[in-house]
This record gives structure tokens, C-alpha cells and sequence, in this order.
């Protein structure tokens, strides 16, 4: 009998995943027909004229996703090599407690905050000093370029940035502290530095488990909806730079979806970039799942 | 029996009141005629809102500046950049008007308001009539969209130099710094009760079909230039014939007692003809 219920929900679990797919595809079916492969090339999003194309919301999904990863990678490993070799005993719990506690932190709360307090300094602090300085450079002068107006893909991508770092912070940690002793201590008998230790003995042991971390957050950063869409500015342009506002497939859905009307083509080309979204989602995740240690069984 | 409203968004409500989910929808945008007949729904105007412009210009107090529609057109299509811009200042010549960069912001989320005014934008300017056009969403050449009401007012506050519209009423509650308008008749009125009245009541009601008038850029001497109705849309064959009635008693009740209410909430109640065509129009159905 617990067996037959275990087994049921195991499959339930895995009806839904295929319904989910499925339904989305068949929803996203009519624009697939009238757009054909060109819907992934067209910079087009026009529900007077009905012409719709994904590719400026799966540009500003993949480059604020990206940008939050160079953001956001750094400073966990800042944050996991700390906790598991330079902070004093009594310090590791509570600094490990509060990095948890900030991926518990809603999404909403994350935009709010992005897009009162963040934003508006970005626009005074980080964006004319930015522009001022690497946009005179050749060649990579326009991606730094100021744009008017304080969303922007830059923002989107610092306010993923923090709210993915306890992800990523959580699994290094994990994973560095799998390290045999022994490993991190013939090293320090070397004369290693605790940086050399990591930099050459803790990361090139962990260096899947690591990558699969970073996937996660990656996917993470790909499927958010709220908090982007309160700072990314919400425009179907695709600008060069990085302080010009954008879009993201998950955020041009939530906002468009409530007023699609039933039928229109509109609603499909909709469905189609939640299907385009789930599929760019699995390829990270499986991904993900390829490269992190199977935690005994599951 | 109680009213349950829920604010779900015009396109889903009125997806709702064709599927009969619901006894009764409202939206922004009228329906079309084709529509209207073959979900079997009536529709009429309930009450009547304004649009505002909603400027953030430093040391600029509301009302103050002039605008006029080509110039906002010419703002969202990005033709117009910068606040001392000749186009600006020739509607403004008492006012020393600052060289800041113009950040025009929109609703990111489909909206009514976003119909409203994209019709009103269409209406006064061929240009963006065929470069944009008047959806609840549309394809912006310039500009940030942010969502909600709520959002478009945060970004224009957040931001020197920006310009959105909001709901008049939201405007008002909330103490923007709203812009002057110039009317159908080329004069510059302040955002007032009585201006969206004056609108509604140079408006043509007796010949429009299912009430689907347009009230943008109505001619008269102090009419507002973006104003609109909220339309209800009533099942024919109601599928509770109780709930049918109720939902009449309802709105009759409002229609007899709801006047002082809407103004607090700024806004326009039905002009009294108006009224009484849509009672009439209550006696035809289920019949």
C-alpha cells in the first residue's frame, strides 16, 4: 500500500513535468506556425500589428543571467573560502546562517529594494563612473555608454547577483569542506598559503561540484520574474549597453499574460517563450545535476 | 448574496464574463461590436476616468508646464529628447526649461490606461498612429516600462527628467507633479473634475454603438483631452437568473447613490442622460 503511494507520487511528479512541457507547446504551437524559426531571430514584440519574436527577451535573459554570474561568482567564493579557512570558529555559524537566510528572502522584496534604493544609486554612483571611464575605451566604449533612466539589464543583473550568491556561496562551502583533511594539510606542511590551498588543492578536487553550484544559481538567474521586472526597465530594444534597459522572457510573460486576450496570437507567442524558457532552464539544470556528486540516493 | 470583485486585469476579466465564470466583467477598452454579439454581452459605461501626465522636473511645481499631444507623441517616439527642446518651450514661454535628458516611462504590464492613451496619442498625431499605433500594449520606440501604476510613479519620481501618465485619480491621491494639457480647441487646462466632466459631456452618446465612445480629445472649452469609461459587460442570458437581477440592483443602486463616492475617488460620474439610456438598455435583457 506505501509502496503503491510512493510509487504513484514518484510518477505524478514526473505526468506533471510532461503535461507542463507538453501544454506549453501546444499553446506556443500557433506562433511557432506563423513565425516559424524566424520567432527565435526576430527583435519584434508588436501586439498592434501581431508580430512577436524572442530574441530581445532571450538576449536580455541570457546577458543579465551572465552578468550576474560574473557578479556574483567571485564574491562566493570570496564568501565559501572564508568560512571554511579563514574565519575564527565562533564566526562560521552565524555568517553561514545569514548567507542562508538571504536565499530565503523573497524575490519581491529583492525588487523593491532594487528599484528604490539600488537603482537610483547605480544611476548616481556606479553608471557615470563606469561611463566616464571604460566608455571612452574603443571598441568596448558602447557596452559602459550611459543611458538615461535607472533600470536598466546592469541593475537587473546586480539584484541577481545578490540574490543568487547564497546559492552558489552555500554549495562551494558544502563542497570545499568535503576536502579531505589530509589533502589541505600535506599542503599546508608544504608551506602553503591558505589561497595557494584552495587555489591549487581545494577547488581542483571540487571543480564539478563548483560548476554544478554555479548552474544552479545560474538557473535560478534565468527563471526569475518579479524582482527583474521591477529594474530591468521592461524595454523590447536590444542596446549594446549594459546600462540600457532590457527585457527577460520570464518578465515579459508575467506582465503581458493578465491582458493576452484568449486566442490571440499574442497569448501563443507568449506560451512559445515560456516553452523557449523551460528548455533553456532544463539544458542548465541537467547540466547542473550532471556535474554535482550524487548525494548518496535521492 | 455578496460581491466578490476580483481585479484581475481587463483581458482576463473579460475572458471570464465569456465563459460565464463570472456574472459580470469590466475593462478599459470597449469590446467590438462582432464580440459583444456573438459572447452575448451588453455593454455599458459604468463611470468615467482621466489620464495625467506625470512629470519629475526639478523646482518645476505641478501644473506648471504645458504639453501639448503631438509633443508627448514625439517624446514616446523619441523624436523628442530633451526638455529644452524648441518643440517644449514654444508651448512654455514663461518658463525656464532645463537641459535634461527626457526618460519617458510606460506601463511594462497590458493595461487599460496603456489603451487610453496610446488612442489618445493615435488620435492627435499620424506619426504614431502608424509607427505605434493603440493597444493595451504596443510596441514603444522609446522609453522604460515599468509595472503597475504604482511602478510608473515610482520610476518618474525616482528619476529627474522623466514623464509617464498615470491614472488621473492615482496622480491626485498620490500629490505628482501633473502638466497642463492643450485641449481639442488648443487652450491649456489643469487636470480637474470638472475639466473630465466637460469632456464627457461634449461627448456623443446617443449614436454610439454598445456606448463605445471615444472621449479622448473631445472638443469643448475646458475639456480634459484623455478621458475614458470603464465598461461593464453584462451576460444577456444570464445563466442565474437571480444573480442577473442582482447584479442590475446592483448597479442601479450605484448609479442612484455612487456619484459623491466616485468623486472622492476622482472619478466622473455618468452624465444623468447617459444614465438613463443605459437603463433602458437594462430593460432588454433576458428578454
Amino acid at each position: 500500500m506505501f509502496s503503491a503511494l510512493a510509487h504513484a507520487a514518484g510518477l505524478l511528479v514526473l505526468v506533471l513535468l510532461g503535461t507542463i512541457i507538453v501544454l506549453l507547446f501546444v499553446g506556443g504551437l500557433p506562433a511557432f506556425r506563423a513565425f516559424g524559426a524566424g520567432f527565435l531571430t526576430s527583435s519584434a514584440w508588436n501586439p498592434v500589428t501581431n508580430h512577436f519574436g524572442a530574441l530581445v527577451s532571450v538576449y536580455g535573459t541570457v546577458v543579465s543571467s551572465i552578468l550576474a554570474l560574473i557578479m556574483a561568482v567571485p564574491l562566493a567564493f570570496g564568501v565559501a573560502f572564508f568560512l571554511t579557512e579563514l574565519a575564527p570558529g565562533w564566526m562560521r555559524r552565524p555568517v553561514g546562517t545569514a548567507i542562508e537566510l538571504l536565499a530565503a528572502v523573497p524575490s519581491i522584496i529583492y525588487g523593491m529594494w532594487g528599484f528604490f534604493v539600488l537603482a537610483p544609486l547605480i544611476g548616481t554612483t556606479i553608471k557615470p563612473w563606469l561611463a566616464s571611464t571604460l566608455g571612452h575605451v574603443p571598441v568596448i566604449g558602447d557596452v559602459f555608454r550611459a543611458i538615461p533612466g535607472d533600470s536598466s539589464i546592469f541593475t537587473a543583473a546586480l539584484v541577481l547577483a545578490v540574490m543568487i550568491t547564497p546559492f552558489i556561496a552555500a554549495t562551494m562551502r558544502d563542497v570545499f569542506l568535503t576536502v579531505p583533511v589530509i589533502f589541505k594539510e600535506s599542503a599546508f606542511g608544504l608551506g602553503c598559503t591558505p589561497w595557494e590551498v584552495v587555489w591549487s588543492v581545494v577547488l581542483p578536487t571540487t571543480r564539478a561540484s563548483v560548476i554544478g553550484g554555479i548552474m544552479l544559481g545560474l538557473g535560478r538567474a534565468l527563471g526569475e520574474t518579479m524582482a527583474v521586472t521591477f529594474v530591468i526597465g521592461n524595454t523590447n530594444r536590444i542596446n549594446p549597453s549594459i546600462f540600457a534597459p532590457g527585457n527577460t522572457i520570464a518578465s515579459l510573460v508575467a506582465l503581458e499574460f493578465p491582458e493576452a486576450e484568449s486566442g490571440s496570437l499574442q497569448l501563443s507567442s507568449l506560451l512559445a517563450l515560456g516553452f523557449i524558457l523551460f528548455v533553456i532552464s532544463f539544458i542548465v539544470l541537467a547540466i547542473s545535476r550532471m556535474l554535482l556528486p550524487q548525494r548518496g540516493r535521492v | 448574496m455578496t460581491l466578490n470583485y476580483q481585479g484581475v486585469g481587463s483581458g482576463a476579466g473579460q475572458k471570464l464574463v465569456i465563459q460565464r465564470t463570472v456574472d459580470f466583467g469590466a475593462s478599459d477598452a470597449p469590446m467590438s461590436a462582432d464580440k459583444l454579439a456573438s459572447a452575448k454581452l451588453l455593454q455599458f459605461p459604468a463611470v468615467m476616468g482621466a489620464v495625467d501626465i506625470a512629470i519629475n522636473l526639478p523646482g518645476v511645481a505641478t501644473d506648471a508646464v504645458r504639453l501639448s499631444g503631438k509633443v508627448i507623441a514625439g517624446i514616446y517616439l523619441g523624436t523628442i529628447t530633451n526638455w529644452n527642446d524648441p518643440a517644449i518651450a514654444k508651448l512654455n514661454p514663461g518658463i525656464k526649461l532645463p537641459d535634461l535628458a527626457i526618460a519617458p516611462v510606460y506601463r511594462a504590464d497590458g493595461s487599460g490606461t496603456t489603451y487610453v492613451f496610446t488612442s489618445y496619442l493615435s488620435k492627435v498625431s499620424p506619426d504614431f498612429q502608424s509607427k505605434v499605433g493603440a493597444d493595451k500594449a504596443v510596441s514603444w520606440p522609446a522609453g522604460t516600462g515599468a509595472k503597475g501604476t504604482a511602478g510608473v510613479a515610482g520610476a518618474v519620481k525616482n528619476t529627474p527628467g522623466a514623464l509617464g501618465y498615470v491614472e488621473s485619480a492615482y496622480a491626485t491621491l498620490n500629490h505628482l507633479t501633473t502638466t497642463e494639457l492643450e485641449t481639442h480647441d488648443g487652450k491649456f487646462i489643469k487636470p480637474t473634475l470638472a475639466s473630465f466632466a466637460a469632456a464627457a459631456a461634449g461627448a456623443d452618446w446617443k449614436t454610439a454603438k454598445d456606448f463605445a465612445v471615444d472621449l479622448n480629445d473631445q472638443p469643448g472649452a475646458n475639456a480634459w483631452p484623455i478621458v475614458s469609461a470603464t465598461f461593464v459587460l453584462l451576460p444577456t442570458n444570464p445563466t442565474d437568473a437571480a444573480h442577473g437581477a442582482a447584479v442590475i440592483k446592483f448597479f442601479s443602486w450605484a448609479f442612484a447613490n455612487g456619484d459623491a463616492t466616485a468623486k472622492d475617488l476622482q472619478y466622473v460620474p455618468l452624465p444623468a442622460t447617459v444614465k438613463s439610456q443605459v437603463r433602458k438598455a437594462w430593460k432588454t435583457l433576458g428578454k
